[in-house]
């Protein structure tokens, strides 16, 4: 599904070597979850991923089912099956929540030559998964995240990805910010996506989201690059022992 | 030369060939204005009051030739609206493509057929209005429109008007040069809305005066055409007695200098003033709204809500003033202004002012320049909006608030869609 080869990834401004050789093979349906300390490039592969700017490839590749990411819009990236679920879901003013979520769907649609949703169809299919993720209708008439709670934020990003169905999402820090009952809210819709050849990538500090998003793999990453790779028993190994045994292994 | 003399050069220059009709109590009040003009001169970039809009187009001999522009990509302003349509081609009424002026609870005279009358109501608002807003900054295009006005027309509204009244504005000629003013009475308790549309001719100077009576509502949308090369200055005078309710909204895209300027005075309790304005510009566009509310009474509420999008060098101006006098207690005074500059190019001059003599009044004013948002620029695309599309969401949102103003909800949408099709022809530019 997502094969990331070699990937060295500077900042755009500073020169600053963030990502020095990542690679990381998904496959089809696979949940891969990568940990590692603060400011070992978690987040930022999230963003190359995804396509944002501020940052310049200096080598490496990423492929989606074969095709070059890393060449792409952001919006192409998406229409290819790609969703990043945001650490911090963008408030946007004066755009609701279902203009936005139609406006998403329709743009991937039209992008893959599919025939566009009326609205009419679209409003009963939202109103169906939303209810699944228990997200009430007064969040869908909302402008987007605009006064959502932490969690709410966060359930509204699972409810894009129950609408636009891509093939590959990547997580990033989605249990920050929320408490037990939240994350585990959110987990549930995780896991109901999982699945029919859906991957995840679940990009994590943490230990406590893998209990209820059960990974396949698990990667430590740490200064830039994936240090150790294992089963779902090395996350709990992290939980145990913290980063720095790992990190004096790899050193 | 002194600034005065220069002034009255300039006065001599722009109404020259221009008649002053006499006779009837309408030449009365033409020459009470044309005396009012006579004493101020034409307005100077040396006046404070236009020191962020250069008045030189606006004043000169004759108007630069504008070519008139057709419209074909999109369909007429206001479509939707029952309305009975009045149309000025170049500023004169066009009676072929306008509608019999007949409409139920309201009389509809032209200016022209209003002279041969002695005695007429819009006899105490026509011109009287203007002179009271001429304090205490100095108004000269406005008495110019009421001392020197070709056309217009008097609306009187005695019931609830079951259509909107059009006003709409052909401009054919590249070089016309119209001025007209319009006076408008709501009676106690009766309603009107009034919808104006179209860029009116080359050069295009209006007045509207408008008298609210108590528990009346005026509901006025306006969309200045699209013409690139047009100029144009209007003037709304609005007096508002107990109770009543104003609520004007403006659509300003394209033009090369646009003056709007408003004069709004509370004089009842419990009266409501909503004035808003939402301006599109792309290159050579300068856009001035210039504001003046008045709190003469208690309990009033007042808003102003000016959102302008810039680019390519545009300039959009904002001067709004909130006045509340002495007692006039629990005032509700709110005045926003921002501006979306989507390059550097482009500014946006600002001059937000409160002035109050009541203790207990609530005025809230702000003022904002800024960029578009670009992490929900990269939070939309991230979920398939391509770059343009998500560019004209988050400038339609930022519009949002102006354009919810409007209370006709169709009348909204219409209004609504024209900025999305501006943007959607903008956007392809860069």
């Amino acid at each position: 599904m997502l094969e990331i080869n070699n990937l060295h990834v500077k900042l755009e401004e500073e020169g600053k070597e963030i990502l020095r050789g990542v690679d990381l093979k998904i496959g089809s349906g696979e949940v891969h979850a990568i940990m590692g300390p603060n400011g070992s490039g978690k987040s930022t592969l999230s963003y190359v991923l995804a396509g944002r700017d501020g940052y310049t490839v200096t080598e490496g590749s990423a492929r989606l089912e074969g095709e070059e990411l890393l060449a792409m819009e952001p919006e192409e990236r998406a229409s290819a099956g790609l969703f990043l679920a945001f650490q911090y879901p963008v408030e946007i003013p004066g755009v609701g929540n279902m203009t936005f979520l139609r406006t998403a769907v329709n743009a991937q649609r039209k992008a893959r030559g599919e025939p566009e949703m009326s609205a009419g169809d679209f409003l009963k299919v939202v109103r169906a998964k939303a209810k699944d993720l228990k997200i009430d209708a007064d969040m869908l008439k909302r402008p987007v995240n605009v006064g959502f709670s932490g969690g709410e934020k966060k359930r509204n990003e699972i409810l894009q990805v129950a609408m636009l169905e891509p093939k590959m999402c990547i997580l990033d820090e989605t249990d920050s910010g929320l408490d037990v009952d939240a994350m585990k809210l959110v987990a549930d819709g995780v896991n109901a996506l999982r699945g029919a050849g859906r991957s995840f990538l679940v990009i994590t500090h943490y230990q406590r989201l893998l209990d209820h998003v059960k990974p396949d793999f698990v990667h430590i990453m740490a200064a830039g690059r994936i240090i150790r790779s294992g089963g779902p028993d090395l996350a709990l190994e992290v939980e145990n022992n913290g980063y720095a045994d790992l990190l004096a292994e790899a050193e | 030369m002194p600034l005065s003399a220069v002034k009255a050069e300039a006065l001599g220059a722009r109404v020259e060939g221009l008649s002053l009709p006499r006779g009837g109590w309408l030449g009365l009040a033409r020459e009470a204005a044309a005396a009012r003009l006579a004493a101020m001169g034409m307005p100077s970039r040396r006046d404070e009051y236009w020191r962020y809009t250069d008045p030189s187009r606006l004043i000169a001999a004759r108007p630069a030739r504008a070519p008139a522009f057709d419209v074909r990509d999109e369909p007429p302003v206001f479509d939707e609206i029952d309305q009975v349509k009045i149309v000025f081609v170049d500023g004169v009424f066009d009676p072929e493509a306008s509608d019999d002026l007949i409409l139920a609870g309201v009389e509809i005279d032209r200016l022209a057929s209003a002279v041969a009358t002695d005695i007429h109501w819009a006899r105490d608002i026509y011109g009287v209005l203007e002179a009271r807003g001429q304090e205490p900054v100095a108004r000269p295009l406005a008495a110019l429109c009421s001392a020197y006005a070709t056309d217009g027309v008097l609306i009187r509204v005695t019931g609830q008007a079951k259509q909107s009244i059009s006003l709409i504005y052909r401009h054919e000629s590249e070089s016309s040069d119209a001025i007209l003013q319009h006076c408008i009475k709501l009676e106690p308790g009766t309603q009107l809305t009034l919808l104006e549309s179209g860029p009116g001719a080359a050069r295009f100077t209006t007045g509207l005066e408008v008298e609210i009576g108590e528990g009346a509502a005026f509901h006025h949308v306006r969309a200045q055409g699209r013409d690139q090369q047009r100029t144009t200055a209007t003037h709304i005078f609005a007096r508002i007695a107990a109770g009543g309710l104003f609520k004007s909204f403006t659509l300003t895209a394209n033009g090369l200098l646009t003056r709007n300027e408003a004069v709004i005075e509370l004089v009842g309790n419990e009266a409501r003033a909503h004035i808003a304005g939402a301006a599109v510009g792309d290159g050579a566009f300068h856009q001035d709204d210039t504001i003046f509310v008045i709190h003469a009474a208690e309990r009033c509420e007042s808003r102003q809500v000016f959102k302008k999008v810039l680019k390519n060098g545009a300039v959009g101006v904002f001067q709004g003033k909130i006045l509340v006098k002495r007692g006039a207690q629990k005032t509700d005074g709110y005045q926003i202004s921002q501006s979306l500059l989507l390059d550097e190019d482009s500014q946006f001059l600002a001059k937000p002012e409160l002035e109050i003599y009541a203790d207990d009044v609530k005025c809230s004013h702000g003022s904002t320049s800024g960029a578009l948002d670009e992490t929900a620029l990269f939070y939309l695309r991230s979920r398939g909006v391509p770059r343009a599309a998500a560019q004209s969401l988050l400038v339609l949102a930022f519009l949002a608030e102006a354009i919810a103003e409007i209370e006709d909800p169709t009348i909204a949408e219409d209004i609504r869609l024209r900025l999305e099709g501006w943007l959607v022809r903008h956007a392809a530019k860069g």
